[in-house]
C-alpha cells in the first residue's frame, strides 16, 4: 500500500499532515468508492455495448430510443427501474443467505480490483503476491453463486449453482496453470513486476514469448476465464433457455442488479489479468508511444479482450455439461501441463 | 490420439469460421426498420381496414350477404316517388336511403369477399393498418352520412307509409269481400 499512499500524498499534500490512521482511512474509502463507481459505469457501458453488438450481429439495431443517440441511456433507465423495483424474497427461502449472496459475490469481484496495476505509479495495493491474491479472492465468487442458488430453495437455482460450482472448480485449474506458464517468464507474482518484465514493445509481451508456446497459454487462459465468469459458450449456470436464469431465478430488483454488476466486474477482472500477465499491462504497443498514459493502454487492452468475449458470446452456442468437462479436463489441463514442462525445459536450457 | 487432435483442430477452425460470420454481420445493414418512425409502404392491394365510399353505395346488401362473419350491418329506406337521390359514379340510379352502414372491424376477417360483389365498387380494402383503439366499441365504424335524427325521421316516414299501405290493402280486401 505504500506506493499508493505516496501517490496520494503527491496528489493531495494535505493528507500527509493528517494522522496516519485518518489518512489511510480516507485513501481506502476513496479507492473503494472509486472502484465501485468504475464497476458501475463499466457495467452500464458494457451492457449497452453488449446489447448493441448482439443486435448488429443479428442484423438488428438494438436499443435505439432512450436518450436519443443510439439508445445510449437505455441501461441508465434500466438501472433506475431496478432500483425502484419491489424486493421479492421467496417465503421458503433461507432469508439470511438469500440476502447475503449477491453482496458476497460482488465483494469478491470487487476485491480483485485492489491489485490491478493501472499505470507505473498507480496500483491500489502493490502486493508481492498480487496475482495469487486476485486468483484466490475471485474464486470466492463461486461461494456467492452457490449460496444464492441454495438459499433460493428452487430447483432451477440449485441446478444453476451446482453446475456453476462444478464448472468453476474445474476451470480454476487451467486458469492457474496457464498463468504459471507466463510466470515462468516473468519470474514474479507481483503485478507491477510482471508488467515491468514485458517492457519494450509488443514483441516483448508474454503472449509472444517462446512463440508460439505462450500464445497457446494465452488462448487457454482466455477460454478458461470465459468459463470462470460464466460467459457463453460456458454460461451453464445461467442457461436462460433451460434453467430460467439459473442461480438468479428468484432474485429481482437491486439484488439481481448486484449479481449482474458482479458478472460484468468479473469480466473486467479476468480481462485485466490477461492484460497484465500476457499483453504487457500498461505498457504501450511500441516504446515511442510512451507519452500516452498507462491507464489508457491498460483499459484499451482490457476492453479489447471484453469485446472478444462479447463477440464469442454471440457466435457460439452453449456447451453441454459433458462437453464442458471434456474441454477442461481432457484438453485445456493436459495442454497447459505440457506447456509448463516445455517452457521450463527451454528456460533451463 | 489422431481423433483427439483432429477434434481440437476442427473446434478451432469452426470457431474461427463462426466468428468470421458474426463479424461480417456486425457490419451489414440492419434488416429491421424503426417502426413508428419509419413505416413500410404496403402494396396498394393489401387487405387492411375497410373503406366505403357512401356517395356510390346503392344499399343493395350484396356485401352484407357475402360477409362470412356478418360484420356489415346495413339499413335502407326506400326513397319517395318525387325524391331524387342522384346517381353513382358508374351511372346507377340510387333508389334507397342508406341510413345505416356499420362495419365492425373487430369481427372482420379481412377476406375481401365483400369487395367483389359490389356493383358500384364502393367498398374496398385500404392499406391502412393502424386503427388500434383503447375501446373495442371504437372498432365499429359508421359509414352512413345520415345523422341519427335524419335516420329516425326517415324511419318514421317509412313506418307511416307502410301503415297507410296496410290500411289501404285491408280496406281494398274488405271492399272486395263485400262486393262478393
Amino acid at each position: 500500500m505504500d506506493a499508493t499512499v505516496a501517490f496520494f500524498f503527491d496528489l493531495v499534500p494535505v493528507l500527509a499532515d493528517l494522522p496516519g490512521w485518518l489518512s489511510y482511512t480516507i485513501i481506502g474509502a476513496v479507492l473503494t468508492v472509486g472502484a465501485f463507481l468504475f464497476i458501475a459505469v463499466f457495467a452500464l457501458v458494457g451492457i449497452w455495448l453488449e446489447r448493441k453488438i448482439s443486435g448488429h450481429m443479428q442484423d438488428r439495431l438494438g436499443p435505439m430510443e432512450v436518450g436519443g443517440w443510439h439508445g445510449w441511456a437505455q441501461t441508465i433507465a434500466d438501472t433506475v427501474k431496478l432500483l425502484v423495483k419491489e424486493d421479492i424474497i421467496p417465503e421458503k427461502s433461507d432469508k439470511i443467505l438469500f440476502r447475503f449472496a449477491p453482496f458476497l459475490m460482488f465483494t469478491a469481484s470487487m476485491a480483485a480490483f485492489a491489485a490491478l496495476p493501472w499505470s507505473a505509479k498507480f496500483i491500489p495495493a502493490n502486493l508481492n503476491v498480487g496475482l495469487l491474491y486476485i486468483l484466490s479472492v475471485s474464486s470466492l465468487v463461486v461461494i456467492g453463486i452457490l449460496m444464492g442458488g441454495w438459499a433460493s430453495n428452487n430447483k432451477w437455482s440449485l441446478y444453476g449453482a451446482m453446475r456453476s460450482a462444478a464448472q468453476m472448480i474445474s476451470y480454476e485449474i487451467p486458469v492457474a496453470l496457464s498463468l504459471i506458464v507466463a510466470l515462468l517468464l516473468s519470474g514474479s507474482l507481483d503485478m507491477q513486476e510482471i508488467v515491468h518484465s514485458q517492457a519494450g514493445g509488443i514483441f516483448n509481451w508474454n503472449v509472444f514469448g517462446y512463440f508460439p508456446l505462450l500464445s497457446i497459454a494465452f488462448i487457454i487462459y482466455f477460454i478458461a476465464s470465459l468459463a470462470e465468469v460464466n460467459r457463453t459458450p460456458f454460461d451453464l449456470p445461467e442457461a436462460e433457455s433451460e434453467l430460467v436464469a439459473g442461480f438468479m431465478t428468484e432474485y429481482s430488483g437491486m439484488r439481481w442488479a448486484f449479481f449482474m454488476l458482479a458478472e460484468y466486474a468479473n469480466m473486467f477482472v479476468v480481462s485485466a489479468i490477461a492484460t497484465t500477465v500476457f499483453l504487457g499491462g500498461w505498457q504501450p504497443i511500441a516504446p515511442f508511444l510512451d507519452f500516452i498514459p498507462g491507464p489508457f493502454w491498460f483499459l484499451g487492452k482490457a476492453l479489447f479482450l471484453i469485446l472478444i468475449q462479447m463477440w464469442l458470446r454471440w457466435t457460439l452456442p452453449r456447451l453441454r455439461v459433458d462437453q464442458l468437462m471434456y474441454t477442461t479436463w481432457k484438453v485445456l489441463t493436459p495442454f497447459s501441463f505440457a506447456l509448463i514442462l516445455l517452457v521450463s525445459f527451454i528456460k533451463v536450457l | 490420439m489422431k481423433e483427439y487432435f483432429r477434434n481440437i483442430y476442427q473446434a478451432i477452425v469452426t470457431i474461427l469460421i463462426g466468428m468470421g460470420v458474426t463479424l461480417r454481420h456486425l457490419f451489414t445493414r440492419a434488416v429491421t426498420i424503426q417502426y413508428p418512425h419509419v413505416k413500410r409502404e404496403l402494396p396498394p392491394r393489401s387487405r387492411q381496414k375497410l373503406y366505403v365510399n357512401m356517395d356510390d353505395c346503392i344499399g343493395c346488401f350484396q356485401c352484407a350477404r357475402a360477409c362470412p362473419v356478418d360484420c356489415i350491418t346495413i339499413e335502407t329506406i326506400k326513397a319517395g316517388k318525387d325524391e331524387d337521390l342522384g346517381e353513382t359514379s358508374n351511372g346507377q340510379k340510387k333508389r334507397l336511403h342508406v341510413i345505416t352502414f356499420d362495419i365492425d372491424m373487430s369481427k372482420c376477417c379481412y377476406c375481401a369477399d365483400c369487395v367483389f360483389p359490389c356493383p358500384t365498387e364502393c367498398i374496398n380494402m385500404t392499406p391502412d393498418y393502424e386503427f388500434a383503439t383503447y375501446d373495442r366499441d371504437d372498432l365499429l365504424v359508421h359509414f352512413s352520412k345520415y345523422s341519427a335524427e335524419e335516420a329516425e325521421k326517415l324511419r318514421e316516414r317509412d313506418r307511416k307509409e307502410k301503415e297507410a299501405k296496410m290500411k289501404a290493402a285491408a280496406e281494398a280486401a274488405a271492399k272486395k269481400k263485400s262486393e262478393e
